[in-house]
């Protein structure tokens, strides 16, 4: 079978695959960066306790696999009377994975905006939720961009796994696909091509235009 | 609804350790690859022969943009397709290695990049020659910005080990999945191999973090 | 640069010749020229001071000087021999690494920054190159770098990594590290640019034992008219990559012909 054969009876099962799989990516980024900002703000903060319960979240999902995560959320958050359908499962376990460690890069984003911000602030009577939206966030996010381009990198790598809870995603697509052909090297290394795309040609520049307009903002260019 | 059962898990406990000793084994083994391999990309990413620079660079993006699981099984089932049959030992630890190798190539350039012009300046006002000026200037004061990255991917592909378990590495993920599937209990094992990854990357991740300290420490470096 | 344009000499000769020459030495960086065709000499055991506003170029002729980076015209001579470049079947050719690396060994230069390798106490900064270049022994090289240590004043200091010591302290380390390899010319890049003000005098003091006790030739890039002023044999004022005047330090300081360099005094006497 000529490789223009394998995708033309192959291509529509890949395509709903990658459809999949962006779906899941879109999700699970929402997840993470909402967790991402909670986690990483009550990591900033003196009151104890909602330092700790952050400081604890973020060392169990740093500190295990993503794998084992979404095994745990899936087969045995039932048993807690939690039941998810595997789509939900997917997404959430990726997002609340990546959120662990996309709070550690809010707060360091937080923590590089200089003190000379946070006196101003202060010394112009600012409230603290008005501190942090309007001087110290804007300034953050700019900061901490970049490295958000290599998480959401990882998120989507991330999201492969998902396949393995039986989410028809594009990986599960390959997956099948192997399983009844054997044409290995054409569907994994499509698949891997398909992967790489989305990170280098829309996550990427993506993020790249997202740090322009906030560099306009911030009229740092 | 909430049944955890104590003497199941004692009676799983010697399989999931067991286990744990492959983890740690393909962990350490994959590990070995990647610091050896990353080093050759790096140093190829450095080289004046541009193909080779470029070529290099691609290969390094294209890999470290593509899930590692779809890697493993790529380089699994492609072998057989061409007459090269590899176990699946084998066949992870070169999947795994060479994702490894990729991140593990940037973290060697940063170390490198991390050292200020300055350094190198004094060194050519030294007229030191170049082999001089990395093994004595440049290599010692990339050492503690690369250890903090070679930790963190130590960790890290400890954590990705149970990938392995797609294509049969009897590791922790694997054997918990068979157990699952015996007894039709998934509570246990899974919570279990939950905590063993916490009782291990933790420590040492936090031991990493001394150790990082002490190296700053000894060669002179004010610690961050 | 593919050719030379203009004729330059294989090598300089007479009693009277340049220990150093910039010869229509040109450095763009991109579309911005930062040395425009150059022309300088200093003699043998002379003390040229570098002023100018930032942007002029000075500290370009030092990094030049020390061949930090490569000129896009022109030639230094160093020594009466090129140094940019080297001779080839009667021709100059640009200088390959090896040249140029043998030639720094007549140049020392200290740092804005000191670029004291952090990792290596005082004394082993003073003794790397000296033994790996100059193929001292280390006893050797450590006699050297004490005696020198000493004439800075921190022989006391010598085991201490360079954390450990003030900035005065760090650059004072820096110019016996630079004396250890016997240059034939210093140069000085702004070396108490980023000292507190109280600790100047300990960096400016050795400069002025140098000039009265050694025959060295320097270089020196400062923002200290005052320094400037009493310790120069002559003092160049830099304008657009340019010199725009120079002369005696009495000379320009105290009777300066260019506007410019009026201008450029007044303002800076002015700011104190």
């Amino acid at each position: 079978m000529s490789y223009v054969e394998f995708l033309t009876e192959f291509g529509p099962r890949l395509v709903d695959g990658t459809i999949t799989t962006a779906q899941q990516t879109i999700l699970a980024a929402a997840v993470a960066i909402l967790i991402a900002v909670a986690a990483g703000l009550m990591r900033l903060s003196h009151n104890r306790l909602i330092y700790g319960a952050a400081t604890v979240y973020i060392e169990i999902f740093r500190g295990t696999s993503l794998l084992v995560q979404l095994y745990w959320i899936f087969f045995v958050l039932p048993l807690f009377g939690l039941t998810l359908d595997k789509f939900t499962a997917g997404f959430m376990a990726v997002g609340m994975n990546l959120g662990a460690y996309g709070a550690e890069l809010v707060r360091g984003g937080i923590l590089s905006v200089p003190k000379g911000q946070w006196e101003a602030a202060l010394a112009l009577n600012m409230s603290p939720a008005k501190r942090m939206i309007r001087i110290i966030f804007p300034q953050a996010i700019l900061n901490m961009l970049p490295p958000w381009g290599n998480l959401l990198i990882e998120l989507l790598k991330g999201t492969a796994l998902v396949a393995l809870i039986s989410v028809t995603d594009l990986m599960f697509e390959a997956k099948q696909i192997n399983g009844s052909t054997f044409l290995s090297a054409q569907v994994f290394g499509t698949a891997l091509i398909i992967y790489y795309l989305m990170a280098r040609c829309l996550i990427t520049p993506f993020m790249r235009w997202l740090e322009r307009i906030m560099a306009r903002k911030l009229g740092r260019i | 609804m909430f049944d955890w059962r104590w003497e199941f898990v004692w009676q799983i406990l010697p399989r999931l350790l067991e286990a744990t000793g492959n983890t740690l084994l393909a962990a350490g083994f994959g590990y070995v690859i990647a610091l050896v391999l990353g080093l050759v990309f790096a140093l190829a990413q450095r080289s004046h022969f541009k193909p080779l620079t470029f070529a290099t660079r691609e290969t390094v993006e294209f890999i470290r943009s593509t899930p590692l699981v779809l890697q493993i099984f790529f380089v699994f089932y492609v072998g057989p397709q061409f007459g090269i049959m590899l176990s699946p030992w084998t066949a992870g630890m070169i999947a795994i290695g060479l994702h490894y190798a990729s991140y593990l190539s940037e973290v060697y350039r940063a170390g490198i990049d991390s050292v200020p012009k300055g350094q190198w300046e004094a060194a050519m006002s030294l007229s030191l020659g170049p082999v001089r000026t990395y093994s004595k200037i440049i290599i010692p004061q990339a050492i503690p910005t690369a250890f903090a990255g070679m930790g963190n991917y130590l960790v890290g592909i400890f954590k990705d080990t149970p990938m392995l378990s797609v294509i049969g590495v009897a590791e922790l993920m694997h054997t918990a999945n068979s157990i699952g599937s015996e007894y039709y209990r998934f509570l246990e094992p899974y919570t279990m191999v939950g905590i063993i990854f916490l009782l291990i990357s933790l420590p040492t991740a936090s031991l990493l973090r001394r150790t990082e300290d002490r190296i700053r420490k000894k060669i002179g470096l004010r610690s961050r | 640069m593919k050719t030379l344009t203009k004729d330059y000499p294989l090598q300089l000769s007479g009693d009277d010749s340049p220990i150093v020459r910039f010869q229509n030495v040109t450095k763009r960086y991109g579309e911005l020229v930062v040395l425009d065709a150059l022309d300088l000499d200093v003699a043998e055991g002379e003390m040229v001071t570098i002023i100018g506003p930032s942007g002029s170029g000075k500290t370009t002729v030092l990094r030049m000087l020390m061949a930090l980076e490569k000129i896009d015209d022109g030639v230094i001579y160093v020594n009466g021999e090129p140094m940019t470049h080297m001779e080839k079947n009667g021709a100059l050719v640009r200088a390959s690494k090896k040249h140029l690396r043998q030639q720094r060994t007549n140049i020392g230069m200290c740092f804005q920054h000191f670029n004291l390798f952090p990792h290596m106490t005082a004394l082993e900064n003073c003794i790397e190159a000296p033994i790996q270049v100059l193929g001292l022994s280390k006893k050797e090289a450590c006699q050297r770098a004490e005696e020198l240590l000493d004439m800075v004043g921190m022989l006391e200091k010598c085991h201490e990594h360079p954390a450990r010591l003030s900035g005065g302290q760090k650059q004072r380390v820096a110019i016996a590290r630079s004396l250890a390899m016997r240059p034939k010319v210093m140069l000085f890049d702004e070396v108490t640019s980023a000292l507190d003000p109280e600790v100047i005098g300990e960096v400016t003091q050795v400069i002025r034992k140098l000039v009265a006790k050694h025959n060295l030739t320097m270089l020196m890039v400062t923002h200290q008219m005052g320094f400037a002023k009493e310790i120069s044999d002559r003092v160049c004022f830099f304008f657009d990559g340019k010199i725009e005047e120079q002369g005696s330090s009495s000379q320009l300081f105290d009777n300066p012909q260019k506007e410019r360099t009026q201008q450029f005094l007044s303002a800076v006497l002015e700011a104190g």
